[in-house]
């Protein structure tokens, strides 16, 4: 739905590519000169993937008349959607393999592997298998749970655990669509926490009035420390990526300082952590008190949608998108490029702070100087996963809640080690970085799949390399 | 001399995917010949050289030499058997010298390892005596001009025996006067015994030294043409169909000055003043053209009118109204249309819809925009409109920019530009690498814009367009204005102007070497005969013989022209 106005990466070349031995005639006016290889290393990070050169008006089969709807499928299926849910695929299989290699019934059956080696193999899918099925389990579905409530408990508490996941993912993937790498949405959750758990724990408001400003803080705290980060870039071109690591540092040990301070530290305790923020300061629980599932996934939701609505359907989305895009043209066309980058920060560190809210308010109900966990991280592989779209980051920020509260179970369950869904993880993002590699090993390239159809469309040829 | 050969393409065909670039194409290249391969940009014809220097392999067809079939499967393969390649764009290393640069990929040794250039050196200087290239080979390749760098592309080609030598759009970076040099070294060349595949959309060249032309549109061979064939029958052989190459423009009725530049000085980062001083003023009505070659000021002239320089003083005056220190926003609001001289760069985005490209500056504004909620439907409808009106070939106008050719986007910037009320319309290349046909269509555009009573500033560095669409001629050098004179100037007097003599001493001057000047030099005929056929479409503009002090400022032009 909110997806149809992005940029579509077509196969055309880049305007502003440089020129090749390849195609040196194949400026922006030549769609003829153009090539497969070249096509393959324009991939950027966040999904300005270009699928094949043939153009897109021959690739989807239908004619490019049809204004709206085409442009979802024609994605899913020219290789940006498919290529990244083959990565997913691609990481669980070699997860898989790696669960087998730790697992102690394939270590015994492979010692008589000649022998017998369907025993072997059969450990193998079992190990495997039994690994996942104990993470769906633990994430999605549990049917041995106590009754219909504690049976759909894990699905509740991956969605607890992705929320902060989205709300911080969309914070990088909408600086990334302006062409900003923030890095800081660490920084930006630990500011947005401190902010809002100091008005949650620290003022006595009535009920509706407390939570609403504690939302506002922390919003506000996230807003800042991202602007911040835009000021210095637009004002002064310090860069985004080196400002805002520098930024999450400076996040932490303020954090820390204040943890040991009498204005944050518990009355009583030594550890450095924070009162308990009052109940009107907290997010209502959804389902009750029987799950964590709190009033933040629903904000999650709303910002989905903001964001989506934002990019896609308002002048500000246009500016920061032609910004990304081209910011040449950009500021020819009269936009301004350090209001944008400005703008765009901030709304992006308000994002990470709708996570940091999300911690402090609704998960952990405390302040810790672990408030962010890793989520500002991980943020930005939900972020790449999701191809910097709105609606992808959601359902990115969903997948990696349910490794993380599938992890736990699948180690009580079958003693696979939690970090190997770090490592699941972490294949993902490689294979998103390397989308030549999918294709190739899928069988999917671009080049083959040309000598494919040139081959089926004429007969006897006499092809070049044959002469 | 070396040995000749003869090379025969035989129904090459390259397929991407369903895109078929090349269709069944057959070229005989003549020992000894300059064959020229005429096209528009897009018809193929890179594609098909890139084919026969063996970095594409063809879907069908073959390649023979001297009647044997041959398989290239890389460039080395070609240049083994004798074929050499100079690309549009220079393969050069800009910090290594000369002789390094030509020695690269085939680098001899002393015992040790060392680099032993003193074989190559020998050799750069041979070729250069026996051609007259003036190289020297231990020259830093970025402090030469880019007509000379040009020069060590041909020799890295004759150096490793090419027998042909293919030539890739070569004048589509040269000024003039380099344009004339090269054409002689290729006439040089040609009498030593090397062929030359010649490719090109510019017709006063081809005409001027092709033995051969091959036509080739869409991917197909559509002919073969005479060099003594007419501009026009090339023109409309090339483009498909009748190409009306004069503008039937009436003469300007200017009306009252509204646009005064006084005083502009534009300050690069470097502390020179790249625009200096500069005066001048355009009634409505009426279009003034900026001439000069690239890199002489034009850029930031346009630029700091539109508001992009920080560093701008004097005073530009539209209405009465000061521009100077606004934003750009604001002198776009303020009626001011711009093309830019890049369009990839600065006029479009590539990866956005054409419809979102053709309200680029005007996304914030009703229609497309109520607060800060836009409405894709009007964007959209908005589109179609621009795309009829403007001819723009594209099957829908929510594929991305990118994807339309160069002259369809220019089509785009243009509609963008002319579809709201202005005050001034600045168009910079106006042209530059856009197609026969579509360049009719574009100086229609700028004509009916004057017409309508708006003041028009084209800048340009084709002297035919500037001949062909001005009422008043600027002419720029080194960042000062040499003088402006009335249409109907002679493109001898302009050159020299552009060279950097002032209207009067480049009046007197042409007047004197006029009868002098020895007709015999290819290029004058040519320019002659390109004079009395009408102004050529796409075309280099000759200079007189005599302005030679261009070449120094000629280096600007390197990056800047894409296409």
């Amino acid at each position: 739905m909110s997806e149809n106005n992005q940029p579509r990466h077509s196969a055309e070349p880049d305007p502003e590519r440089i020129p090749t031995t390849q195609s040196p005639d194949a400026g922006p006016q030549d769609p003829l000169g153009d090539d497969a290889e070249f096509v393959t290393t324009l991939d950027t990070a966040g999904g300005a993937m270009r699928p094949s050169a043939v153009p897109v008006s021959a690739q989807s089969g239908k004619i490019p008349g049809a204004e709206e709807p085409d442009s979802v499928l024609r994605k899913i299926f020219t290789g940006n959607g498919i290529v990244t849910i083959l990565a997913v695929l691609l990481a669980l299989f070699l997860g898989g393999l790696l669960i087998a290699a730790t697992d102690k019934v394939v270590a015994a059956t492979s010692s008589y592997f000649f022998a017998r080696p369907t025993d072997f193999l059969a450990a193998v899918w079992s190990a495997a298998t039994g690994s996942y099925v104990a993470l769906f389990q633990g994430s999605v579905f549990n049917p041995r749970g106590n009754g219909v409530a504690g049976q759909f408990a894990p699905l509740m508490e991956t969605l607890t655990i992705a929320t902060p996941l989205i709300t911080a993912g969309l914070g990088v993937a909408l600086a990334f669509r302006a062409g900003l790498f923030n890095i800081g949405a660490q920084g930006q959750i630990i500011m947005a926490g401190i902010l809002a758990a100091w008005v949650g724990f620290a003022l006595d408001l009535p009920v509706g009035l407390h939570l609403l400003l504690v939302l506002i803080a922390g919003i506000v705290g996230g807003a800042v420390w991202g602007g911040l980060v835009g000021v210095l870039k637009a004002r002064t071109g310090a860069h985004e990526v080196i400002v805002t690591i520098m930024f999450n540092y400076i996040a932490l040990y303020f954090l820390r300082y204040l943890l040991d301070t009498d204005l944050f530290q518990r009355p009583g305790e030594t550890t450095p952590i924070s009162p308990i923020l009052d109940p009107s300061a907290l997010y209502p629980q959804i389902f009750g008190s029987q799950y964590r599932l709190h009033l933040g996934f629903l904000l999650a939701i709303a910002a989905t949608v903001f964001v989506s609505w934002l990019l896609n359907r308002s002048t500000i989305g246009f500016e920061f998108r032609a910004v990304g895009a081209n910011p040449k043209a950009a500021l020819t066309a009269g936009i301004n490029v350090p209001r944008a980058t400005i703008l765009v920060m901030t709304l992006a560190g308000g994002l990470a702070g709708l996570a940091g809210v999300a911690q402090v308010a609704g998960t952990e109900k405390v302040l810790t100087d672990g408030v962010a966990a890793t989520y500002g991280f991980d943020a930005i592989t939900v972020a790449l996963l999701g191809r910097s779209t709105p609606w992808g980051t959601f359902a990115a920020g969903i997948l990696f809640g349910a490794f993380r509260a599938g992890a736990v179970q699948m180690q009580i369950q079958t003693g696979t080690p939690i970090d190997i869904v770090l490592v699941v993880q972490s294949l993902i993002v490689l294979f998103i970085a390397a989308p030549p590699l999918v294709r190739a090993i899928f069988g999917m390239n671009p080049r083959k799949k040309k000598a494919a159809t040139a081959g089926k469309t004429q007969k006897a040829a006499t092809t070049g390399g044959a002469a | 001399m070396v040995r000749v050969l003869k090379l025969e393409l035989k129904g090459i065909t390259k397929r991407f995917g369903s895109l078929v670039a090349n269709d069944h194409i057959d070229v005989v290249v003549e020992p000894g010949q300059i064959h020229c391969l005429l096209g528009e940009n897009g018809a193929g014809k890179s594609t098909l050289m890139n084919v026969l220097y063996g970095l594409y392999e063809p879907t069908e067809g073959q390649i023979l030499i001297d009647d044997k079939p041959v398989t290239f499967r890389g460039p080395g393969d070609a240049m083994a058997a004798g074929i050499g390649m100079v690309h549009q764009h220079f393969m050069l290393v800009p910090v290594f010298t000369v002789a390094e640069n030509v020695a690269l990929g085939a680098e001899a040794t002393k015992a040790g390892g060392f680099l032993n250039l003193d074989d190559t050196r020998r050799k750069i200087k041979e070729i250069s005596d026996r051609y007259g290239f003036d190289v020297d080979p231990d020259a830093m390749v970025e402090d030469l001009p880019v007509g000379v760098q040009q020069r060590v592309e041909i020799i890295k080609a004759l150096v490793r025996d090419a027998k042909v030598l293919i030539l890739d759009e070569p004048t589509a970076v040269l000024t003039p006067q380099d344009t004339d040099e090269l054409l002689d070294i290729m006439r040089q060349l040609k009498s030593h015994g090397t062929s030359i595949v010649f490719i090109s959309h510019k017709l006063r060249e081809v005409k001027a030294v092709s033995d051969t032309i091959t036509v080739i549109r869409r991917g197909k061979v559509v002919g073969s043409a005479d060099p003594g064939a007419s501009t026009t029958e090339l023109a409309s052989l090339m483009v498909g169909r009748a190409v009306n190459l004069t503008l039937d423009k009436a003469p300007a009725k200017p009306q009252e000055t509204t646009f005064q530049v006084k005083d502009l000085t534009v300050i690069a980062p470097s502390g020179q003043h790249v625009v200096d001083g500069i005066s001048f003023d355009i009634a409505r009505g009426e279009i003034l053209a900026v001439a000069g070659v690239q890199g002489n000021g034009q850029t930031e002239l346009t630029e700091a009118i539109l508001g992009l320089h920080e560093r701008a003083q004097g005073s530009i005056l539209l209405d009465g109204e000061e521009l100077l220190g606004r934003s750009v926003k604001d002198v776009l609001n303020a009626g001011v249309g711009f093309v830019p001289e890049d369009r990839s760069v600065d006029g479009l985005i590539g990866t956005f819809s054409i419809a979102e490209n053709l309200i680029l500056d005007r996304y914030d504004k009703a229609p497309f925009a109520k607060g800060i909620s836009m409405s894709p439907a009007t964007v959209l409808e908005n589109a179609k409109t621009r795309i009829e009106e403007f001819d723009v070939r594209t099957p829908s106008g929510s594929l991305a920019a990118g994807t339309l050719s160069g002259g369809n986007q220019q089509k785009v910037v243009m509609a963008r530009e002319l579809s709201r009320p202005l005050r001034l319309f600045i168009a910079s290349q106006p042209t530059r690498g856009v197609d026969v046909g579509s360049i009719e269509f574009l100086h229609k555009r700028i004509v009916a814009e004057r017409d309508h009573g708006t003041p028009v500033m084209i800048v340009s560095t084709e002297l035919d367009e500037v001949i062909e669409l001005a009422d008043r001629i600027a002419v720029l050098y080194k960042g000062k204005l040499v003088g402006i004179v009335p249409a109907g100037t002679g493109r001898d007097v302009l050159g020299l102007m552009m060279a950097g003599l002032s209207p009067e001493e480049a009046l007197a001057d042409a007047a004197r070497k006029q009868p002098a000047t020895d007709p015999g030099g290819a290029a004058a005929a040519d320019a002659a005969a390109g004079a009395a056929a009408g102004p050529a479409p796409t075309k280099e503009s000759n200079q007189a013989p005599a302005a030679h002090p261009v070449q120094e400022s000629s280096s600007g032009a390197v990056g800047d022209d894409h296409e």
